[in-house]
């Protein structure tokens, strides 16, 4: 019992005198565009501890022994390396193998290459090395790119870390920003449809149960501009309270109820029941989509450095995206609404087809049911 | 690295040469080894077998990782051998053991007392405090715990908290624990000869347990030390080192005894052989230093403590604040940057090396608002430490 006592006294007392170095591995991410180029220095005494090196068990670790585990190495320290772009996953794969020494010893140096399918202004890195064996285990991660570094630390406490979309100074990241808010809206069909949906009657009026041409360019530029501000202004609120982390959704959630909303405005031009008052129902659905919004960007990842900045770039480009759209609908619209072509084929036809896509989304999204990749794989 | 591992056994002359190699090699890029038998790395388990058992423990708990004897037991061998190594991967590896009930509030007690060890020692104080707050609560007898608290109270400067826990300490151990317990409070708070002579005392009738009379005759080296007494502290010391040669901590405070008696050179071969001990290392560095004849090798350890606390540095580590603020200060000449590591050590603990290295840096410094808050705190505590004062007086 003393005897053990005196252990925990004389550990205390050691204290700040403890020495050697805690368990940390360098990784080096370079990033060029969509493709990765890496170093990882990963101790070998940790290795040995996690995956035994010292086949012979002499305590010591010759080159021998660390190249018979090299491929047992790589599938140990890459299955618990993640980098992520846009949402998807960059495979990563070992080039090359060194040794390298550091203050506390030998390391195992992989060079890494990999490319992301989907390039991103940021880098979602998600680093469990040595989760298990060793807690206090750190990756030191230094991110290059554009000749620019920058030092990241992960630990049990912070896994996962985006880095990138900070470099090149504020402007270029601002421009990097806003380029991937028009992207989104252009490519985000849903968000597209909606805003289809609510601007297809615009040049229209709804007179004796029926949709007849509205008179000036005028009436119907204000209009317009009545739904594109509501509907910006919803979703700008949302996004920035989504983005900055004050509220949260669960995503499957919000993606539904986002089909939805395209569902019932699509409706709402066959069967009106809102007529008049348009800019109201965009502004309510827009908060939704400003929630879808914010779930794309948090793929995309915000640097943590200029979160504001980059928040108002994929605003601003959403927005952007938004007007090029308006501005190529608007004086199409007006020219062929007295058209029955129109309001036949685009307002009731087109009404019809995106309630029955909107509505197919919402099934899968609700109930999780892949109904077009079933589709597509009959096919 | 290579090498180093062997230092142990070299020769002190040869040790500087391969340390100077290794040095050197530290900024070499990554090669491809042209020899398949070439050692990369020696593992700290090669020729002690109490840490080729812990390897082997480690392995057998990780089929059996809910089996609470075996992970406590490796849990505490594995603290043990980082204090034996100075090796903070060793603590690492503890905590690994306790991983299934690590972040479990009501955590059962030998878990929760192996967890505030481990948190103590990452001078996570708040937390190893609440830790043994809880297992008081539950079972007010439970000396370890009642010891390793005391202990933490006094390291932040809590004494009277501290005194009241060996108190209670003294019905449940033997009267040299219990002396032991009391001593470091009480000689920071007024008493420093009261402290002294219960321990005199106690040592008089020591029993039998070794690590105990060692751990009191240093608690009374550094007590007559702080006192001004260098002959009877010198004479503790060697007694203490006689039980145990090899003690880290021991030989650091040796080390320091001895720098500030003006006697460097016997510095050298005390810690020559301990330069994986960053605590030793800036000792050893210290004394060199001061040696004409040693200037190569203080070159090399130099440089190399300089990329230890680099190391450190990258990955977030605070737990050599101290140390580092006295190579700013004595080695890289820097009071400024000693200051900040001073103060900031200081808000963490406050052992008397904490005030001493923060005077030292607020002197070179010529910071008075640092110089009065050490000297109220010793208002405060009556501590009694003829090197603080003395550095304080050298100020006015």
């Amino acid at each position: 019992m003393i005897r053990a006592l005196i252990m925990i006294f004389a550990l205390l007392m050691a204290g700040g005198a403890a020495a050697h170095k805690a368990s940390d591995a360098y990784l080096t991410v370079d990033r060029n565009g969509a493709s990765l180029q890496g170093q990882w220095d990963i101790a070998l005494r940790d290795l040995d501890n996690a995956i035994g090196l010292d086949a012979n068990g002499d305590g010591e670790i010759t080159w021998r022994e660390l190249k018979a585990h090299h491929a047992e190495i790589d599938a140990y320290a890459l299955g618990r390396l993640r980098i992520a772009s846009a949402g998807e996953t960059c495979p990563l794969k070992v080039s090359d193998h060194l040794v390298d020494s550091h203050t506390d010893g030998a390391y195992a140096v992989l060079k890494f290459v990999g490319t992301c399918p989907q390039s991103g202004p940021t880098l979602t890195i998600d680093y469990r090395l040595f989760r298990d064996v060793d807690p206090q285990h750190r990756g030191l991660l230094n991110f290059v790119e554009s000749g620019e570094s920058r030092s990241v630390v992960f630990s049990e406490e912070t896994p996962v870390r985006v880095v990138g979309g900070d470099s090149g100074g504020p402007l270029v990241q601002l421009a990097t920003y806003v380029h991937e808010g028009i992207w989104h809206i252009w490519l985000g069909f849903d968000h597209v449809l909606f805003l289809l949906s609510l601007l297809l009657p615009a040049v229209l009026i709804r007179r004796d149960r029926t949709w007849q041409p509205g008179g000036s360019f005028r009436a119907a530029f204000i209009e317009v501009a009545k739904v594109v501000t509501a509907f910006t202004l919803a979703h700008s609120i949302t996004l920035s309270l989504a983005a900055l982390g004050f509220v949260s959704l669960p995503s499957r959630w919000v993606e539904s109820a986002i089909a939805l909303s395209v569902v019932l405005a699509a409706l709402n031009n066959l069967f009106p029941v809102v007529a008049k008052g348009r800019w109201i129902a965009a502004f309510a659905f827009g908060l939704l989509h400003g929630f879808g919004f914010a779930g794309a960007l948090k793929d995309l990842g915000l640097p943590t450095g200029s979160l504001a900045l980059s928040l108002a770039g994929f605003n601003i480009g959403v927005e952007l995206g938004q007007l090029a759209i308006v501005a190529l609908f608007l004086p199409l619209a007006y020219v062929l609404r007295a058209t029955w072509g129109y309001r036949r084929l685009l307002l009731a036809g087109g009404s019809t087809a995106i309630a029955a896509v909107a509505a197919v989304w919402f099934a899968e999204r609700a109930f999780d049911l892949p109904l077009f990749a079933a589709l597509a794989s009959v096919r | 690295m290579k090498g180093i591992a062997a230092m142990g056994s070299a020769a002190f002359g040869m040790a500087i040469i391969v340390l100077t190699v290794y040095v050197a090699g530290a900024s070499a890029a990554p090669y491809v080894p042209t020899d398949d038998a070439v050692v990369l790395e020696r593992l700290p388990e090669r020729g002690d077998p109490g840490l080729r058992e812990l390897k082997r423990m480690r392995a057998a708990l990780t089929a059996t990782p809910r089996d609470l004897d075996a992970a406590t037991l490796v849990a505490r061998r594995a603290i043990d051998a980082s204090r034996a190594t100075g090796d903070p991967r060793f603590l690492g590896q503890a905590q690994a053991a306790l991983s299934q009930w690590w972040t479990l509030p009501e955590a059962p007690p030998s878990v929760v007392l192996l967890r505030a060890t481990i948190r103590q020692s990452q001078h996570d104080f708040d937390g190893a405090l609440a830790d043994l707050d809880r297992l008081l609560r539950a079972n007010p007898r439970a000396a370890q715990a009642r010891l390793t608290r005391a202990t933490v109270l006094t390291v932040v400067g809590r004494f009277v908290e501290a005194q009241s826990d060996c108190r209670q300490l003294a019905a449940v151990t033997t009267p040299l624990v219990a002396a032991g317990c009391m001593a470091p409070p009480t000689s920071l708070s007024g008493e420093a000869e009261l402290a002294y002579t219960s321990l005199l005392q106690a040592l008089d009738r020591p029993g039998t347990d070794v690590g105990a009379i060692e751990w009191a005759l240093t608690l009374a080296a550094e007590i007559a030390q702080r006192r001004g007494d260098t002959v009877a502290a010198e004479q503790h010391f060697a007694a203490a080192l006689a039980l145990d040669p090899s003690d880290a901590y021991l030989k650091g405070a040796y080390a320091d005894f001895l720098l500030d008696s003006d006697r460097p050179r016997e510095v050298l071969p005390l810690v020559a052989s301990d330069i994986k001990n960053d605590a030793l290392l800036l000792r050893l560095l210290l004394a060199e230093q001061r040696v004409p004849d040693q200037r190569d090798a203080f070159a090399a350890h130099r440089a190399e403590m300089a990329a230890r606390f680099d190391a450190a540095r990258r990955r977030g580590d605070s737990l050599h604040r101290r140390e580092e603020a006295r190579f700013r200060l004595a080695v890289e000449g820097d009071s400024r940057g000693a200051l900040t590591l001073a103060r900031d050590n200081w808000n963490v603990q406050r052992e008397p090396a904490d005030l001493r290295i923060l005077v030292d840096a607020a002197r070179a410094a010529n910071d008075a608002p640092t110089l009065r808050l050490a000297t109220d705190w010793i208002a405060k505590t009556r501590l009694e430490d003829k090197a603080v004062v003395a550095a304080l007086a050298g100020t006015r």
